[in-house]
């Protein structure tokens, strides 16, 4: 298999999974415990996503690095009700502060 | 895209200040891409190409390192697990087309632009005019952005510098969080994430990569199945009120 060809059939692939989710009819889609399950997949998804994005490692090991420091401190700001872009840019100074100091 | 005159300028500077600022977190990581892509043996153009068609961050980055490590020969290997990591946008579709009601040309261009950071923002929002705003808004931003750093990534290599010496990496996952942050005053919502969390978590060490976050996709069920007294409305329902600020009917 070319380099190309990898790229292409990848690409197509992940297109062709992303549409599916549309093309899905809508009926199928429209029943009320169907409602409720789809309303949370998106949360499911995502906050098994900041999991693997926070405290994962190589080969899917749990570590503890800057990551997760600068997530605490984004939970933090949320309680104390700061504006998103603020706790965005808290979360990345905290992360590259402490990588500068030779930690995580 | 979708012109929501009827939302309030104030809002609708919001949700566009918030889209952009994840389309930035996001996107600048597209020089990371670029430049392992090209490490790994890939030319400029089939970087991009991935960028443009393939556009999903977690994919990408999965192809082309397996593909550093293995060459050509673990090429089935890296387009299975690409694959694999693509799963969870076809759910997210599921949830998006339900929000956006597109046909036709723009049921393309939303597919393709249903990622992480553009559910997330589109879900993050009370009003269904925000929604499907945050949605185009956030889509357009990371692939703008993605695809531009993808570019610089792939021309100047490792040169611009490592995004996470800027913290980049953690700022997206902060911005996740704060996107999912108004979603969790409705107990079902909060308890399907702390299951997901709890699924992730145990799951990660053990499973290939990409698989704890679909598999995340059961906590949703077995909340949304659960007994049908303390549900939260459909997000389409009721504009202007709050998603999940009042679980119970």
């Amino acid at each position: 298999m070319s380099l190309w060809v990898t790229v292409v059939v990848a690409s197509v692939l992940a297109f062709g999974i992303k549409l599916a989710g549309y093309l899905v009819p809508e009926s199928l889609m429209a029943g009320e415990r169907t409602t409720r399950v789809t309303t949370l997949l998106p949360v499911a998804l995502l906050a098994a996503l900041v999991v693997v994005q926070s405290v994962t490692g190589d080969a899917g090991a749990l570590v503890v690095d800057a990551r997760l420091v600068a997530v605490g401190v984004a939970v933090v700001l949320l309680l104390l009700r700061a504006n998103f872009l603020v706790i965005v840019l808290a979360a990345g100074a905290v992360a590259a502060g402490l990588r500068a100091l030779g930690w995580g | 895209m979708t012109r929501d005159v009827s939302l309030p300028t104030t809002r609708r500077r919001e949700v566009v200040r918030q889209a952009w600022s994840v389309g930035v977190a996001s996107g600048t990581y597209g020089v990371s891409f670029g430049a392992l892509a090209v490490a790994a043996g890939l030319d400029v153009w089939q970087a991009q190409v991935l960028s443009l068609v393939m556009f999903t961050g977690g994919s990408q980055f999965a192809l082309v390192g397996i593909l550093a490590s293995g060459g050509l020969a673990a090429a089935p290997a890296a387009i299975a697990t690409s694959s694999m990591l693509g799963i969870r946008n076809g759910l997210y579709g599921l949830q998006t087309s339900q929000l956006l009601h597109v046909r036709g040309f723009r049921r393309l261009a939303a597919a393709q632009l249903t990622i992480d950071e553009s559910t997330a923002v589109g879900i993050a929002q009370p009003e269904p005019r925000a929604q499907r705003l945050g949605f185009w808004q956030t889509g357009i931003a990371v692939f703008v952005l993605w695809n531009t750093s993808t570019f610089l990534g792939a021309l100047l290599g490792n040169a611009l510098g490592d995004p996470r010496a800027l913290g980049l990496d953690a700022a997206a996952a902060a911005a996740f969080v704060a996107l999912l942050w108004p979603r969790l005053r409705s107990r079902d919502a909060t308890a399907t994430a702390v299951l997901a969390v709890f699924i992730a978590l145990l799951t990660s060490p053990v499973l290939p990569a990409g698989v704890p976050v679909i598999l995340a996709a059961v906590a949703a069920l077995v909340v949304g199945l659960r007994h049908p007294g303390r549900h939260e409305g459909p997000l389409e329902g009721g504009d202007g009120t709050l998603v999940g600020s009042d679980p119970t009917p």
